[in-house]
């Protein structure tokens, strides 16, 4: 997995709220057996005018001048900004893997969907809460200012805008430990092996049901 | 001290280990895998060189991809004629077939949607932690488990490891007390609920269903209630166990047998929350005030009775919200002040992982034995959730009922819930569907979702436009 640091990079807007996974990439994409091909297509239904299928071409497609990330000023974004409950809907990995693509490390909202979340850090993304009057606050001043860029420093868990004011934000001591590091955290877990081995044993006693199911 | 919750039960029984910084490693009893969202996971395990840490918790099925159509689907994988589907659905057989996982196979009679077969054959069982990579895996909850979706990197890591690393959500209860009206279902409760904390609304929590309309459910209700859930933001929905989750399980073709069973049930017993337990969220509603539930919009939030008329806008104070919703009417091609009664229909699902069980085909078969679809409804199908339910309906007979209505009997799959496969609407299209989510696009590019009952999706389908099931006949 990519690490996370610091990344500074030009911020660019997704004014909505509840974007659903399916937003982020349409379920036709996930037909994919492959991790990587999902980047063209995020946001496909905003992103082209016309209806997006896998295996087309989609630098053919016309794009839909009034969607912002096709503006031109925000060509190049590495941070997204977003609303309320991002990431919605579905479990599906795509939905990050498809942002990580398109170039985004990090999406700011001011909450998450649990799943989405959650998938972020598998992947070297950040998703970052911050305080719903600064989210409001950070969408202000980049709509009033064309190359408005942030830094975010996740081991100091601060943004810094800017005007040089930081903002700080909360992150899992486990999830930025491994984001930082760039951990597999299967590694990781079976660092535990012995631990998981004893519970199951146990476990094969007092549940004995639970275990040798394929051979029933 | 405080009581437990069922869920910090659930959670202390799966607990491996407690880290430092506040996660966990939790134990998984059983994962149910399908062909999407495993590819990825199965490859970079090989990648790793690593193997299924215990393939005898695992069962897989495909369900998102497979045709239901007879003809596509008489020849198996090698029939299914979009040839991206057909190397996902094959390349799950591959995958299964390799490490020796159980799968139910495309033309198996007990393939069918991973929310339905896990119940229905036993493989979920109370008590019991389960996972698959799909959010709609809270529907498990029902029977007293913590079942919730994962991603596909998590997919990888619980075939790896059988954990999961995680940290604990908070408790969330959701009480609905009274009796509900006669045509008022699950699925409007479930709704209801939706429409009144919202789609965030459970978002950090594991949601206890709990009250005299959930002890009075049946299973399959139950069932659909979690399933919805994860639509109120929350990872896991739960029932406590009771005599009518027993009922279910026993005699299920995984269930345990004799001395097990006994000794299974006597664990399953202390699967409620205590009565001193505390709740970090508690909300509360009248089961007798539910009236059958319409969605207007594209979340399920966007929910109203169907005596509703869709909102104005500008009758909405906070700016983001305002947004959203004129932003959903338009998609939705609705007018403010329009009666939900007035939304005409050009298509209609009933199906699902939320209503695809046998009580739900009984519920559909109810409302249009006799009648016949309205001409103005281009197409009206019914889709099974397993090959069991299937048989089940057509012993019965209901396939009879619906195919002299008008409406299509198809063979099982998720189908048009999320239009993988080749069931979906066209950009425009009304459909009164059974399923979970009405988000843009879900069902089919620019199609316009509206998630009802069985019950009210059938009777759509007769009088082509949203009527009330309470005085329909
Ligand atoms: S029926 Fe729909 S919601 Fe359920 S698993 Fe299939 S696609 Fe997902």
């Amino acid at each position: 997995m990519k690490s996370f640091t610091v990344l500074t990079g030009l911020a660019a807007p997704m004014d909505r709220s509840n974007v659903d996974t399916d937003l982020i990439i349409p379920k036709q994409f996930l037909k994919s057996i492959n991790r990587s091909g999902f980047g063209p297509n995020a946001f496909d239904e905003l992103r082209y005018l016309d209806k997006g299928e896998p295996g087309r071409d989609n630098s053919q497609r016309p794009l839909n001048p009034e969607f912002p990330l096709n503006f031109s000023r925000y060509q190049g974004a590495s941070i997204l900004v977003a609303r309320e409950n991002f990431g919605c809907g579905s479990s599906r990995e795509h939905a990050p893997w498809a942002l990580e693509e398109y170039g985004f490390r990090c999406v700011i909202a001011p909450s998450f969907a649990d799943i989405f979340y959650n998938n972020c850090f598998k992947n070297g993304m950040l998703p970052l809460v911050l305080e719903e009057p600064l989210v409001a606050q950070i969408f202000a001043e980049l709509y009033a200012q064309e190359g408005y860029s942030l830094t975010v420093d996740l081991e100091r868990q601060v943004v810094i805008k800017p005007n040089g004011e930081t903002l700080a934000f909360e992150v899992d001591a486990f999830r930025k430990h491994c984001l930082l590091n760039g951990f597999d955290d299967i590694g990781l877990t079976l660092q535990d092996a012995e631990q998981i081995k004893t519970y199951e044993a146990e476990r094969r006693l007092s549940t004995p049901w639970l275990f040798g199911f394929a051979q029933h | 001290m405080a009581g437990k919750t069922l869920y910090d039960k659930l959670w202390q029984a799966h607990l491996v280990s407690q880290r430092d910084d506040g996660s966990a490693l939790i134990y998984i009893d059983r994962h149910i895998v399908h062909e999407v969202t495993s590819p990825q996971a199965f490859e970079g395990l090989r990648l790793a060189g690593r193997k299924p840490w215990r393939v005898d918790s695992v069962v897989a099925t495909p369900d998102h991809n497979v045709p239901t159509t007879h003809n596509e689907r008489a020849s198996g994988v090698a029939g299914i004629e979009d040839p991206i589907s057909r190397i996902q659905v094959q390349t799950l057989d591959e995958n299964c077939d390799e490490l020796g996982i159980l799968e139910f196979k495309i033309n198996d009679p007990r393939q069918g949607i991973v929310h339905v077969i896990g119940p229905e054959s036993g493989a979920c069982l109370p008590g019991m932690t389960i996972v698959c990579g799909d959010s709609h895996t809270s529907t498990n909850g029902a029977l007293g488990a913590l079942s919730f979706g994962i991603g596909t990197s998590e997919v990888e890591h619980v075939l790896a490891t059988q954990c999961l690393v995680a940290k604990k959500m908070g408790n969330m209860l959701v009480k609905v007390d009274g009796t509900l009206g006669a045509g008022v279902t699950p699925k409007d409760v479930v709704l209801a609920i939706i429409g009144t904390i919202g789609t965030a609304g459970g978002t950090g929590y594991a949601i206890e269903f709990g009250g005299d309309v959930f002890r009075a459910m049946s299973m399959e209700g139950r069932l659909t209630v979690c399933n919805m859930a994860i639509e109120a933001g929350a990872r896991a929905g739960m029932v406590a166990v009771d005599e009518t989750t027993l009922d279910y399980v026993r005699g299920r073709d995984y269930a345990p047998k004799a001395e097990q069973w006994d000794m299974a049930v006597a664990q399953w017993r202390q699967l409620h929350s205590d009565a001193d337990a505390v709740f970090d969220r508690v909300v509360e509603l009248d089961g007798s005030a539910i009236a059958p539930q319409v969605t207007w919009g594209n979340s399920p939030e966007m929910v109203l009775p169907i005596s509703g008329s869709v909102p104005d806008p500008a009758q909405e104070a906070d700016v983001v919200k305002q947004t959203g919703m004129t932003r959903a009417l338009q998609y939705m091609g609705l007018t403010p002040g329009q009666p939900i009664t007035s939304i005409r229909v050009d298509r209609v699902f009933i199906g699902s992982c939320t209503n695809s069980r046998i009580e739900d085909m009984r519920a559909a078969a109810a409302v249009v034995q006799g009648k016949t679809k309205a001409a103005s409804v281009k197409e009206a199908i019914v889709v099974p959730g397993s090959g069991q339910v299937k048989a089940q309906a057509e012993a019965e007979g209901l396939h009879h009922i619906f195919l002299a209505a008008g409406l299509e009997w198809r063979e099982p799959g998720c189908s048009m819930c999320l239009a993988m496969n080749a069931d979906r609407l066209e950009a425009g299209e009304h459909c009164a569907s059974t399923s979970n989510r009405n988000f843009e696009g879900r069902q089919g590019y620019g199609g316009r979702t509206h998630l009802v009952s069985p019950a009210m999706a059938a009777a759509a389908a007769i009088a082509g436009h949203f009527v009330d099931v309470r005085t329909f006949n």
